[in-house]
């Protein structure tokens, strides 16, 4: 029985509560599939994914490469003609991925980034420099050297449970 | 808020990365007669993609914040990236439709002392340009007739999803090739012109050779062409199409983003456009 797929009868209600309220719209015509950049060059269907979810196979989806693959590029939305929210569904499912632990090490690094300086990117001196020699400041006027305002950003954060999400710092 | 002015999103990519970007921006909309204003303590956006996909509940607390930074200067917001709008765009819309998870998300900016009434508008530049500004007062700003001929990319968030965004046809769009065309230049037609760069949606961070195979397909279309320029309106999809053809050899097309371009034709100097951050040298 390794192979038995055991549906959660809760979990297309779970991401309905959490907003993907189209998720039952689906029935599985495939211009998702057919629109999806990610899926002309691999294995990964659109169809597929979404039909999963309607029949509750969370520990099929949430451990898996596949809810990865989508670039959020909005194709199989504009196309859909049951008007489901795809992009949005796989976004939720992503949520709770990385609810259950789920989570790439380099998507780690950008949310340590966020934290650290408010930003998904560092600054570095090279940039500074030219940013001087352009005439604008040599850190933009973000949470960039303004430790009240990214105080504040962290402040949020922490609220959210960001950190703990991520696995810390 | 006001209609006049606009209070300036930086984001990440564009401050950090293409400053040419930033400074280009600044010295167009100085040159419209725009006095825009700093957002002060603004952080990310946060990047649709991945911090989104990581915790919507976080991803839409920290977009408040920043709406919440524009709604106290009493102006709107302008972006100058995709992934900026994207995200700001639809957190306010979320925000704005639904009042129940506006109070929850003005609980948590408690915490630093702020509330988000819900008052701003997000706006990209490249709209701005198009609709407010006009072609007529724009043409009296251009002082260098351009000739290239380009390729323009929209990228994903710019006009999708078009059921909240509204802003032109999600399979034929055309707001960008027309204000392309405004300074003279061409914008030429190449095969899946809408498809993604494969950046967005965390791909690029955690798989970047996957999310460089989207770029390819794209830029062996643009070649096929002759483009002598991509034209973005996105700091992402411009870092990824810039320094992604680096790895990808056979390829050296210069990524200009528009607010360069116009620059550019407003006769700004090559100073002023950052061009030594690009990796594909730029000879205009």
């Amino acid at each position: 029985m390794s192979n038995a797929k055991i549906p959660d009868p809760d979990f297309a209600q779970s991401i309905i509560d959490a907003g993907g309220k189209t998720l039952d719209l689906c029935y599985q015509c495939g211009t998702c599939t057919a629109s999806c950049p990610s899926g002309r060059t691999t294995a990964f269907r659109t169809r597929q994914l979404i039909r999963k979810a309607q029949l509750g196979l969370k520990d099929d989806i949430l451990p898996s490469e596949d809810l990865w693959m989508c670039t959020t590029c909005y194709s199989c939305v504009e196309r859909c003609p049951r008007d489901v929210d795809i992009v949005d569904i796989i976004i939720l499912m992503r949520n709770m991925a990385v609810q259950k632990g789920y989570m790439a090490e380099d998507h780690k690094k950008v949310g340590r980034s966020l934290m650290k300086s408010g930003h998904t990117v560092p600054a570095s001196d090279k940039l500074k420099q030219l940013r001087v020699s352009m005439g604008l400041s040599e850190n933009p006027p973000t949470t960039l050297g303004d430790p009240a305002a990214l105080a504040d950003f962290q402040k949020i954060m922490n609220k959210t449970g960001f950190e703990k999400l991520i696995g810390g710092a | 808020m006001a209609a006049d002015n606009f209070a300036l999103f930086l984001g990440c990519v564009a401050p950090l990365r293409y400053p040419g970007i930033e400074k280009a921006t600044r010295e167009l909309f100085k040159g419209l007669g725009y006095d825009l204003k700093e957002m002060t303590g603004a952080g990310c956006c946060p990047a649709p993609g991945v911090i989104r996909s990581f915790d919507q509940a976080t991803w839409l607390a920290l977009a408040a914040r920043n709406l919440c930074i524009a709604e106290k200067q009493g102006c709107d917001i302008l972006t100058i990236c995709n992934g900026c709008y994207g995200s700001l765009f639809e957190a306010n819309h979320m925000l704005q439709e639904d009042p129940e998870l506006l109070k929850k998300v003005n609980e948590i900016l408690a915490e630093v002392g702020m509330k988000y009434e819900g008052k701003v508008k997000v706006r990209h530049f490249a709209e701005v340009l198009f609709r407010d500004v006009g072609i007529e007062r724009m043409k009296q700003k251009f002082t260098k007739p351009l000739s290239y001929n380009v390729a323009v990319h929209y990228g994903c968030h710019f006009s999708r999803p078009t059921k909240i965004k509204h802003l032109d046809d999600p399979e034929r769009p055309r707001m960008l090739d027309e204000l392309v065309e405004w300074t003279g230049s061409k914008s030429v037609p190449y095969a899946d012109k809408n498809m993604c760069c494969g950046a967005g949606g965390g791909v690029r961070s955690r798989d970047s050779k996957f999310a460089l195979s989207f770029t390819e397909t794209k830029l062996k279309n643009m070649k096929a062409v002759n483009a002598q320029f991509i034209i973005d309106v996105c700091p992402f999809c411009h870092l990824q199409f810039d320094r992604g053809q680096k790895d990808l050899p056979g390829y050296d097309i210069p990524v200009i983003h528009l607010a360069q371009l116009y620059g550019l034709a407003m006769g700004l100097p090559e100073s002023s456009l950052g061009l030594e951050a690009h990796e594909i040298k730029v000879t205009l």
